[in-house]
């Protein structure tokens, strides 16, 4: 192992990456014996490991997510404490990506190395904003690494809802979110662009709402959709699961117009492959500007890529005089659905 | 811009018909002139733009983005023009976008070689949706799924002025259309017509219900074929010669071969067809030519247009609408005695006695080019819309076949959680000799929605596989489908495609062996 050469100290086994001096997995796919977990998406909070690091709130998402975050023991972090793992110094810093998401700053022997879990950099009412890291190794997501990917203001998404919400009055708007993140954060901006009524949840939204509420994240009056006669529902604003939104549990909604709000929905092949009436381009990661102005921010001569789409951030990184390599991390999803 | 852009945005997404209407309707009101009276042209195939986009475009890109980077985003987008859109770099120096008008009309004014360098220049200055929007524009076609007719319905819905008003004088109108918009928002009188080519409105018939055919008699009424084409209009007035479909679309450009012969002073109702001699060609054929915008020597020869006639409206300034059809069909007959233009002829009257004949008339009526019977009645004027009493169809009675459900597919708008879409297939031998399916066509209506509420079930309870939004099932259930013809075809893997197939009956009783086969399709091919 050597302090320069990435590859010989992080390495990829079938249970995710490890990092060999300081004895733990980042984000592991399969259950170890120690692992740090950047935030508490289940593609990287999986269940099963005997210790799990992690930041309040993302330890608070796994218990309320998993029943427990570990089985043996917790030890939750503040952004920016400095602990010894190890051989190596652990970091935390925001990712700005949901509730509790942290980059994960690893320092040996000198060298600096960063592995940014997911994250976006445009600002979040819901969550502390990233900060620039500055590493020798990035270790970067690559969701929307297409240059196709350039996420607007999630503000004129908001917009383009509510006057929708106010054209079709007798329509009920169904829109579909993450439960983790994209759902308190749409909230927050519909609050933030004065909406004052009632949001309708789906049951499976209620549990991450509450959770938020509980770290001070206020996001008004909020009812189960479940409830209230087919009438009262007209006009409103739903969240529902991705899952919930083209299937049978909307057949209770009054004549609903489905919406999506996710990074996927510039491309309109995607839009209508689900079958969605009012795409929202609202994304909790970073779009093709963000990861390639973050690269070069970093100053890290060397970037390595995990899940989403590699060849074209790679071709970049290549092009600007870095060395990069994809890789393959295995129970990464298509994220941000 | 911005509006134009966001109307084409939401159009583009939206299934429901009252949707658009009142996503259109919204935006007439809301839209000054004249953006608005070129946003109408634009989304009734009014505006051109002969330019060669594909290669302005390529260059100004290539300039631009690099081009690995460009074809990896191509080929995740699946569009070119929208990979465009979505990858042109966000300016600095963005400003306010142009106004629709302002866009069109210099680039009506520009040069060629002045082209490359406003596209560029606008594209720096809009949003992603608004450069879609553009490039949508600028092929002229913009496929958000509004016809012209839906268009001018949306004007009616806002303004409140009936519809066949409005395609009466829409001919006669140009964008931006501000003598419309000054009509429709009640600031000036209607738009004179005098003079000018316009589409009248035409009359449309009922099908027929076996109440009322028992009180047909020949005394009130004529009988004619119901020929298997489309119903046009033919006019040629103050020098202009046109060919309007039902709806009033202008499709002159598709038919020169039947426009020319057009006499002076006339408008015509009739049945457009391919004919060959004296032969009327299947659908398809006539269907061959309405698909494209020009047509070539070689179509025009392989495939004459031809218009048989059903009546006659004007005749130099006279309107003959108000006259009984007996006697507008006389003057017709005479006048075309006359003049007997080239690629048309009269639709003639059938001699009936008695329901009883007419009865054996229709049941007969399995020839190539005719669609069923039409009753006139002797007296009727000449009605804009479809009144009633007056015109009848009696379609021939429809192909049936017993065919498999095999895939399933989620329906748009409020079907969207339910599996509406239906393909369904014929059985014939596999290569191993064991039989198969294969799918011979599909459909999405003809049930109830109760029937659908149980087809979604079945579906859900029988799935082999899903596909995204289509779920293989096993083949068990058998449809009754109803359709008109069949017809040869080189894009489905069957050779057959189906005209109108509907679900006619679900047959929850009838084994699946039991359905037809392939080739009692194919022996109902007619061409």
């Amino acid at each position: 192992m050597r302090p320069d050469k990435f590859d010989s100290w992080l390495t990829v086994d079938r249970r995710g990456l490890l990092c060999r001096p300081g004895g733990f997995y980042i984000d592991p796919h399969g259950a170890v014996e120690r692992a740090v977990i950047s935030h508490g998406h289940s593609d990287h909070a999986r269940p099963g490991h005997e210790h799990v690091l992690a930041t309040q709130e993302t330890l608070a998402v796994m218990q309320a997510r998993l029943g427990t975050a570990a089985r043996r023991g917790t030890q939750k972090v503040a952004y920016g404490e400095k602990l010894k793992l190890g051989e190596v110094t652990v970091t935390l810093m925001p990712a700005g990506h949901v509730l509790g998401s942290a980059q994960i700053l690893i320092e040996w022997k000198g060298a600096r190395a960063v592995v940014s879990g997911d994250y976006k950099r445009r600002a979040d009412p819901t969550c502390p904003s990233y900060e620039l890291v500055p590493c020798d190794l990035f270790i970067t997501e690559a969701t929307f690494a297409l240059p196709v990917f350039q996420h607007g203001d999630a503000r004129g998404e908001v917009a383009k809802l509510l006057k929708s919400v106010g054209q079709f009055p007798e329509r009920s708007h169904m829109v579909g979110v993450y439960g983790l993140g994209k759902c308190q954060r749409l909230i927050a901006l519909l609050r933030a662009a004065g909406y004052e009524r009632p949001i309708y949840l789906h049951g499976a939204l209620e549990a991450c709402c509450a959770l938020y509420e509980s770290f001070g994240v206020k996001l008004g009056v909020l009812k189960p959709a479940t409830g209230p006669k087919r009438d009262e529902l007209k006009g409103q604003i739903v969240l529902a699961p991705p899952s919930a939104i083209a299937d049978r549990w909307s057949r209770r909604l009054p004549d609903p117009v489905t919406a999506f709000a996710s990074g996927w929905m510039r491309v309109r092949a995607r839009a209508r492959q689900q079958g969605i009436e009012l795409p929202l381009v609202i994304s909790d990661h970073a779009d093709w500007g963000e990861l390639i102005q973050t690269i070069a921010e970093t100053g890290a001569e060397e970037v390595w890529v995990t899940h989403g789409r590699e060849d074209a951030l790679l071709h970049h990184i290549k092009s600007t005089g870095r060395r990069g390599r994809a890789l393959a991390l295995i129970g990464r999803e298509d994220e941000d659905q | 811009m911005k509006a134009f852009a966001a109307l084409l945005d939401r159009l583009a997404y939206t299934p429901s018909r009252n949707d658009k209407l009142r996503l259109l309707a919204d935006y007439f009101a809301a839209t000054p002139d004249p953006d608005r009276g070129f946003a109408l042209a634009a989304l009734t195939d009014g505006l051109f733009f002969r330019l060669p986009l594909r290669r302005i475009l390529g260059e100004l890109v290539e300039a631009r983005v690099d081009p690995v980077l460009f074809g990896l985003s191509r080929d995740y987008v699946g569009d070119t023009a929208e990979t465009i859109a979505l990858i042109w770099p966000a300016s600095e120096t963005s400003r306010e976008p142009p106004r629709l008008a302002a866009m069109v009309e210099t680039l009506q004014s520009a040069l060629p070689m002045e082209v490359p360098s406003l596209l560029a220049k606008w594209l720096d200055q809009l949003d992603a949706t608004e450069r879609w929007a553009l490039l949508k524009l600028l092929t002229g076609a913009l496929r958000v799924g509004v016809s012209a007719r839906l268009a001018k319905t949306a004007l009616a819905e806002w303004s409140g002025v009936p519809l066949a008003d409005i395609e009466e004088v829409w001919h006669g109108l140009r964008p931006p259309y501000l003598e419309l918009f000054a009509w429709l928002s009640g600031t000036s009188p209607r738009p004179e017509m005098e003079g000018r080519a316009a589409f009248r409105p035409l009359m449309l018939s009922h099908q027929i219900e076996d109440r009322e055919l028992a009180g047909i008699n020949p005394v009130d009424f004529v009988a004619e074929w119901k020929w298997d084409g489309i119903r046009v209009q033919a006019a040629h007035q103050a020098g202009e010669k046109r060919l309007f479909s039902r709806t009033g679309d202008d499709i002159s450009g598709s038919f020169p071969d039947v426009v020319e012969a057009l006499p002076e002073g006339v408008v015509l109702d009739g049945e457009l067809l391919v004919m060959r001699g004296r032969e009327v060609a299947p659908f398809n054929d006539l269907q061959q030519r309405l698909n494209r915008k020009s047509v070539t020597p070689a179509m025009l020869k392989s495939h004459p247009a031809h218009i048989r006639l059903y009546d006659m409206l004007f005749v130099g300034d006279e309107d003959l609408r108000p006259l009984p059809f007996i006697a507008r069909r006389a003057r017709l007959e005479a006048w075309h005695k006359i003049h007997a233009p080239l690629r048309t002829d009269i639709s003639g009257i059938i001699d009936f006695a008695s329901v009883a004949e007419l009865e054996a008339l229709w049941a007969g009526a399995r020839e190539t080019g005719i669609e069923g019977l039409m009753l006139k009645r002797r007296d009727s004027p000449y009605i804009a819309g479809r009144p009633k009493g007056h015109w009848y169809k009696w379609k021939r009675a429809p192909l049936l076949i017993d065919a498999v459900l095999m895939y399933a597919q989620r329906g748009s708008g409020t079907r969207s959680s339910y599996y509406s879409d239906y393909t369904f297939g014929a059985w014939r031998d596999g290569e191993d000799g064991k039989p198969e399916l294969v799918p011979v066509g599909k459909s999405y209506f003809g049930f109830t929605d109760e029937e659908l509420k149980e087809l979604d079930r079945w579906v859900r309870n029988h799935t082999v596989e899903s596909f995204g939004p289509v779920r293989q099932v096993e083949p068990k259930l058998v449809f009754e489908v109803a359709f008109d013809s069949v017809h040869r075809s080189t894009r489905h893997k069957s050779g057959v495609a189906m005209r109108f197939p509907r679900i006619h009956r679900i047959r929850w009783d009838k084994p699946a062996e039991e359905a037809d086969r392939l080739e009692t399709l194919t022996a109902l091919i007619v061409d």
